[in-house]
């Protein structure tokens, strides 16, 4: 072995010593002319600097510049190319990979339509007392629309992609963009209740902020007794995907079972009044504060999230349902409220 | 494999990677407890350029294909964590494997399937980190240390499992290409067949 490899060393070498651009060839070597034998291909120091510091000082620039950062064209530039790729793959191998899911709930599936039946009996037996809460919520209805406050439309669309826990950010990708009238610090809901909020759009595309994510504040009123507060989100979208309530008024005592709703913003961005948002499951009593932190568990299931709705000014020129719940535009996408 | 045929393979992997982390594996019902963990293909295509190529390579790859990961959506955390943690994964798994394979007993170039599964478990876990590290330098979404440990660590099992089927893929493909531009390599290094052959 020796005699047969050692005559290539040499001329190797020699040419090597002409050849600037060494590493590039790298792999190939047994022997290389770096210096330092086993590291062959190394990247020099100058280049392992140079990385290091770009990557720092674009953290620095996209932390520093906050809402406005100058990341954010590149990022939308990025999100423009590979937001139809995604969308693309989405469409074609959805049906695929919807199967595994089905799959794998099938039992959970019969357990959940045991439950389902029984609550059906119980529902259809409150149903014959509704008549008197209709009558009621037509009327809730009326005094909104002569208010000037006419409910939400919304622009079905959906989950194309999701980011990775490995981010330690709860962002999904939805198919809808600035084309259809999107814009940053829109409410999304699905037919359970509070989804999230755009933070950022491109021409065909959205990223989603889900509620559970750390970063997310919402304010949050509970529904039978009005008090205000904030739901901040715990960063887990699982099964123990929870969301914390803290009330403004610390001597209101939340209790478990009461619902959530949000409290709205300014003229509905980034959240519109009167979504669900979860449930109170647990209430602990911080000594220290005097006061009450509540757990809610979300009304949105967020592991098994497809189609959203985004609310849009009534009158958006796309397909949207309107508040009265007819829909209008090309596409019947099914109706997602 | 060199220059535009090794660039241009790299690239289509490291956006096929990107496309199916975030549209195809979410769907698919991993067991994964509720916690939204995906195996990091992106990761692992850069630990394969790590282990397959020069290191000088695989530390660029790294930090641009951490950067796309950084910018693409749904992504919204501060642009370049990812590329430092890729760039110093394919810094450290190039350096790693290539000093284990030019000792005295190493005979090939492609590492066999413990030494890649060994360098997916480490790069994953020292990718991982550096994100959640920097996460809390810049305390970006402001996360407990249980918490970073445990999605790291389910990130790290993952990532190892996807490696069984990732890193041969992309020796396949990267060899394959090789193979088909070796007429042309040939006429540029006359060098290794030379020594191969006899061996």
């Amino acid at each position: 072995m020796t005699l047969d490899t050692m005559p290539p060393r040499r001329p190797d070498r020699i040419i090597d010593g002409t050849d600037a651009p060494g590493p590039a060839a790298g792999p190939e070597r047994r022997l290389t002319p770096q210096q330092r034998r086993p590291g062959r291909g190394l990247p020099s120091r100058s280049l392992v600097a140079t990385l290091v510091l770009a990557a720092v000082t674009l953290m620095v620039v996209d932390r520093a510049g906050g809402d406005a950062s100058p990341v954010d064209p590149v990022r939308r530039v990025v999100g423009e190319v590979l937001g139809p790729a995604e969308a693309a793959v989405d469409t074609v191998l959805g049906p695929v990979l919807d199967l595994t899911g089905a799959l794998r709930t099938n039992d959970s599936l019969r357990e959940e339509v045991a439950e389902l039946e029984h609550r059906n009996t119980a529902l259809e037996q409150q149903l014959a007392k509704a008549g008197y809460d209709d009558a009621r919520l037509a009327e809730l209805d009326g005094l909104r629309a002569m208010a000037g406050d006419t409910g939400y439309a919304l622009l079905p669309a959906r989950v194309i992609a999701v980011g990775s826990a490995q981010s330690f950010s709860n962002t999904v990708t939805i198919d809808a963009g600035a084309t259809s009238g999107l814009h940053p610090d829109m409410t999304v809901v699905n037919d359970a209740g509070l989804v999230g909020r755009v933070t950022s759009v491109t021409a065909h595309t959205a990223t989603v902020l889900l509620i559970v994510d750390r970063e997310s504040t919402v304010g949050g009123r509970v529904g039978d007794n009005a008090e205000l507060g904030f739901v901040h989100g715990r960063g887990a979208p699982g099964e123990d995907g929870t969301l914390d309530l803290e009330l403004l008024d610390e001597a209101v005592q939340p209790r478990a079972g009461q619902t959530v709703l949000t409290w709205g913003s300014e003229g509905g961005s980034p959240y519109v009044a009167g979504v669900p948002i979860g449930r109170v499951t647990r209430v602990f009593e911080s000594v220290r504060d005097t006061s009450y932190r509540a757990v809610l568990e979300p009304v949105v299931d967020f592991t098994a999230l497809d189609l959203v709705g985004v609310v849009v000014p009534s009158g958006t020129e796309d397909r949207v349902i309107e508040a009265d719940g007819s829909l209008r535009g090309a596409s019947g996408e099914g109706s997602a409220r | 494999m060199r220059g535009p045929a090794r660039l241009a393979v790299t690239m289509v992997a490291i956006v096929l990677a990107l496309v199916a982390q975030v549209s195809v594996l979410p769907r698919m019902g991993w067991p994964d407890a509720g916690t939204g963990v995906v195996p990091g293909l992106v990761l692992l295509v850069v630990v394969a350029t790590g282990l397959a190529q020069d290191t000088r390579f695989a530390t660029l790859v790294g930090f641009f294909a951490g950067l796309l990961l950084d910018l693409a959506p749904p992504a919204d955390h501060v642009a370049g964590r990812w590329a430092l943690a890729l760039g110093v994964v394919g810094y450290v798994v190039g350096r790693l494997s290539h000093d284990f394979q030019s000792g005295p007993g190493a005979t090939g170039r492609r590492p066999g399937l413990g030494v890649a599964l060994a360098a997916a478990a480490g790069g994953s876990f020292v990718g991982n980190s550096v994100f959640a590290l920097t996460g809390v330098v810049l305390a970006d979404p402001a996360t407990e240390f249980g918490v970073l440990l445990g999605t790291v660590l389910m990130a790290v099992a993952m990532d190892t499992l996807a490696a069984l089927l990732v890193v041969p893929a992309m020796f396949w493909v990267t060899g394959r290409v090789a193979a088909m531009g070796s007429t042309d390599a040939g006429r540029v290094t006359p060098r290794p067949p030379a020594r191969r052959m006899v061996l």
